[in-house]
């Protein structure tokens, strides 16, 4: 606050000194009402030119039979759409895509919390909380290729995560996590996890931090517990902002390509293929552009729900 | 109170305490162990990673990972070539959000709802789904294996959440700053660029970091929109590299330490605004 009302001291001073504002006010011939949509325009353009239009050519090849491949392809209707419903392999990386969701936010979502109000404590100095709170952050930094390159070091038969666990006798052999089909799930959702609680950290900090002590006072004259301060204050304060980040953590997991893509590629054996790996395999390795494209809309449309929601979460909050 | 139950209020604070400290030191081994080990892994020999038992400081400790990237000219054109995109789509985006933003914020018109929906909407669109059909695009434009084809597609990541962020940020500055601008006589352009960017420093500061970090990072794009070596941002260097020396783990990690400085000391000197930027998007779009 120090700094703003420092620079505005600053622009009020300026005013003195004689700017040169008054000989252009006659310049501008575009009536003022059209001032909002000539600023905004350039965004509605880059959207329409980015995404209106690749939408709509999206939905094109997805009514061809295979486009790009093909020099002259023929209009299908919705073949491509009923192919994509009967495949076993489209319905298990739904499957997979839906348990890897599921288990990402809900301990996104925990894991964030907990560190949040490990953040949140009185009862450490500023310097140490300041200290874990780069350290906690420092996951949400890397790229998800050095996420996925870096737990392939760690999870590596020979690596140092099997080693430890061999310390501790869990593990006996040089197992393979990530060639292991009922294992290599478990391992991608706990890179997505490391790789994205800090944001969720983060924003439930800030709302953390936001909660009118007050509440809390009120809550303990009445003689509440810890837990019962929970449940009585800080979910209910958190509740919006919960609702906010979980709805877009769910759009951003059932899309996640990269991480999976070069963890594990999609399997071994299929296990591990969730909808942006599978998409991106029948487009850019089997060139069936036209069953990516009709698989791509089904994915958009499953992503279109959760945003209705979403922008209507959101725009709730704006109003209040 | 008696002085039983003194001690007994010390003693739970004390328990209380300490159970705090091990909660954070765990917490700080779940985050930042494996980034030591990927420090450790880029200054150990190729035949040290998998040494038994494993060391943090191996005997072989040395540079020599990052010497070997620093001397292949291919290397140093992945940085550029990422450092290229990053700043262009942070400049483009910084520009376009903040005039967009301000509009939102300051200005009454009819669209204006429609439109914050859709920025707020257009978050929910999945990259794997554009990226078949920009990929067509992107050819036809003769945009393909070229920087502008990048940067161009990028905004559609970088846009939508700066520009929320902006408009929260610059509603949070009070009208009479522009009022009494254009009381002055100062047109709209110059209000923005005169009066209320000088206090917007934060809300910048917060948008740039994100956009950079974001173009700086993403794969998908840059996997699928170039083709030739001399294009290829970091993220897809990475992944180059492990085919092409069949698994040199200490450049690979080496190269992740180098790819993720940037990012890692933007954050170190920025982060107060943006942490604040941050949340401020999120909890008030």
């Amino acid at each position: 606050m120090t700094s703003l009302s420092g620079d505005a001291t600053k622009y009020t001073a300026a005013l003195g000194t004689e700017e040169p504002w008054s000989r252009e006010r006659h310049r501008s011939r575009i009536p003022q009402r059209l001032h909002p949509y000539l600023m905004i325009a350039p965004v509605v353009i880059l959207f329409l030119g980015l995404i209106g239009a690749p939408i709509v050519i999206l939905v094109r090849y997805s009514l061809l039979d295979n486009v790009i491949v093909n020099q002259h392809p023929q209009f299908v209707g919705l073949a491509n759409y009923t192919s994509i419903l009967s495949s076993a392999s489209f319905w298990s990386a739904v499957e997979h895509t839906l348990i890897f969701t599921v288990v990402c936010v809900v301990a996104q979502l925990a894991l964030g919390f907990a560190f949040a109000t490990l953040l949140n404590t009185k009862d450490v100095g500023r310097v140490t909380k300041a200290v874990f709170r780069v350290i906690y952050i420092l996951p949400w930094m890397f790229t998800a290729v050095i996420v996925a390159l870096l737990w392939r070091l760690l999870l590596d038969p020979n690596g140092v995560i099997n080693y430890l666990l061999g310390l501790i006798g869990v593990v006996r052999t040089a197992f393979p996590w990530l060639a292991t089909p009922g294992w290599a799930m478990a391992c991608v959702i706990v890179m997505n996890i490391w790789a994205g609680y800090p944001f969720f950290m983060i924003t439930l900090l800030a709302g953390l931090q936001s909660i009118s002590p007050d509440l809390y006072e009120a809550a303990r004259v009445d003689g509440a517990s810890y837990s019962q301060q929970l449940r009585s204050v800080t979910f209910p304060q958190l509740r919006p902002i919960i609702v906010g980040i979980g709805l877009l953590d769910v759009l951003w997991t059932t899309q996640q390509f990269t991480l999976v893509w070069i963890a594990t590629g999609g399997g071994p054996l299929g296990s591990t293929q969730v909808l942006g790996t599978y998409i991106y395999t029948l487009a850019f390795q089997s060139y069936l552009f036209s069953a990516a494209a009709a698989s791509a809309i089904l994915l958009l449309l499953g992503s279109l729900v959760v945003a209705v929601f979403y922008v209507r979460h959101q725009r709730r909050l704006e109003m209040t | 109170m008696s002085p039983m139950t003194t001690v007994r209020v010390t003693r739970k604070r004390v328990w209380r305490k300490t159970g705090l400290y091990v909660a954070l030191l765990a917490g700080a081994i779940f985050a930042a162990g494996p980034v030591v080990w990927m420090l450790s892994s880029a200054f150990k020999s190729n035949a040290d990673i998998f040494a038994y038992p494993p060391r943090l400081i191996a005997k072989s400790f040395s540079a020599g990972a990052f010497t070997a990237l620093f001397n292949d000219p291919q290397e140093i054109r992945f940085f550029v070539n990422s450092y290229v995109v990053g700043l262009s789509v942070t400049a483009l985006t910084i520009l376009v959000a903040v005039v967009a933003a301000y509009a939102l914020s300051r200005y009454k018109f009819a669209l204006r709802e429609p439109l914050k929906v859709m920025i707020i909407g257009v978050q929910a669109i999945p990259p794997i789904t554009l990226v078949i059909p920009l990929f067509g695009v992107v050819i036809a434009l003769h945009l393909y294996n070229s920087y502008e084809g990048l940067m161009f597609t990028y905004l559609v990541f970088t846009l939508p959440y700066s520009v929320i962020m902006m408009t929260a940020y610059f509603n949070s500055l009070p009208r009479e700053l522009d009022e009494a601008a254009r009381i002055d006589g100062a047109g709209t352009m110059r209000t923005l660029w005169r009066v209320i960017l000088p206090l917007s420093r934060p809300g910048l500061v917060a948008v740039g970091f994100y956009s950079f970090m974001i173009s700086w990072n993403e794969f998908l794009f840059a996997l699928t929109l170039t083709q030739t070596n001399n294009m290829r941002t970091v993220p897809v260097g990475l992944t180059l590299l492990m085919g092409q020396y069949n698994y040199q783990w200490n450049q690979i990690m080496a190269m992740s330490v180098l790819g993720c400085l940037p990012v890692v000391i933007l954050f170190l000197i920025f982060q107060r605004h943006f942490v604040s930027g941050l949340s401020s998007g999120a909890v008030k779009a």
